[in-house]
């Protein structure tokens, strides 16, 4: 367990509570130089709050975009991103690390 | 994720209690483990992840779980409330850790002096038996102090902590190394003690000092050298 991943669940208890419709983010594998551990987390609003993070920084912006899907569905996604995609360069992650994320709304 | 999963986690996380939660992909069933209405298959892998702190994917029969080991926070407990430790203690927490300074003086382990930290002013030895120090626990004496320190550093050294530091010249370590062997504690346990204290970072002040702590906490804790 990491402390910070810790936090963003906190954040996304609070967030819920004050009645923000929530989902979560979580890195669940990695390859290569990702550098964000498995169980890494980001929580994202429907109103735009963002706080964590899953990877250096080069990937939030995608995950976000679905985070918001998944509110509005509430259907779960699992996202890989690598240097074999070939959006590795549009979503930035040029670090030569794979990463896989599993967002799913808070509910 | 349901919420009554993220308060069961929350809880758990605050009395300690290791769990692992696992959760299917990519429909994203869950359990938090161990629960007898688990799949046992699940509950297995689920008992060997967590006692291994390990965090990831693995395939049960044909499905896909992702598997996160949620063990307590390591702890830090930082004997002496002096001057490195009102910069030590905000780092470590920082850091993750749970952060407990001991101090019996009273006038040292004030609330204005460590806002927001849990203090403690029964004497280190004490303190140590009731805290009951595990292997993922740092102990940190920085009072210079021989009837304070002395009786930490012995508790310590009879825990499986990961970290033992102590604060002091090279001087004063080697007449507490004369003092601790005459108590009977053996080379061995004796090596155990980081001391000087800290990465040779080459710090001065109090924050310095905290950052070099924390450095080799982080060495310890991850299997690297604590001597540069």
């Amino acid at each position: 367990m990491t402390m910070d991943s810790e936090d963003i669940l906190t954040i996304a208890a609070d967030w819920l509570a004050a009645g923000e419709a929530v989902a979560v983010a979580t890195v669940t594998s990695t390859w290569g130089s990702s550098p964000r551990r498995a169980g890494s987390r980001m929580a994202v609003t429907q109103s735009g709050r963002i706080a964590g993070s899953v990877s250096g920084g080069c990937i939030e912006g995608a995950v976000a975009e679905a985070a918001q899907r998944s509110i509005e569905t509430g259907t779960p996604q699992v996202l890989d991103f690598g240097v074999t995609d070939e959006r590795a360069w549009e979503v930035g992650l040029a670090c030569g690390g794979k990463v896989s994320v599993f967002v799913e709304k808070l509910a | 994720m349901k919420a009554e999963h993220l308060h069961a986690l929350q809880a758990a996380a605050t009395q300690r209690i290791p769990v692992a939660f696992a959760t299917r992909l990519p429909d994203g069933t869950a359990f938090i483990l161990p629960d007898p209405a688990a799949p046992q298959a699940l509950a297995l892998e689920a008992a060997t992840m967590l006692a291994a702190d390990k965090t990831g994917m693995v395939t049960i029969g044909a499905e896909d779980w992702f598997i996160e080991s949620r063990n307590p926070a390591p702890r830090a407990i930082i004997v002496g409330a002096v001057h490195i430790a009102q910069s030590l203690a905000p780092l470590a927490a920082t850091m993750g850790f749970d952060v407990v300074v001991v101090d019996p003086r009273r006038a040292f382990a004030s609330a204005d002096r460590f806002p927001g930290v849990v203090t403690r002013t029964d004497w280190p030895d004490e303190a140590l038996q009731a805290l009951r120090p595990d292997a993922r626990t740092a102990i940190i004496t920085l009072t210079h102090d021989p009837k304070l320190d002395d009786p930490a550093l012995i508790a310590a050294l009879a825990t499986d902590a990961f970290y033992i530091g102590s604060l002091g010249s090279r001087k004063t370590h080697a007449a507490r190394l004369d003092r601790l062997r005459e108590a009977g504690l053996t080379e061995a346990s004796l090596a155990r003690i980081c001391a000087p204290v800290g990465l040779d970072i080459g710090a001065v002040t109090a924050p310095e000092i905290a950052i070099s702590v924390i450095a080799q906490m982080v060495a310890a804790r991850r299997g690297k050298p604590t001597r540069a």
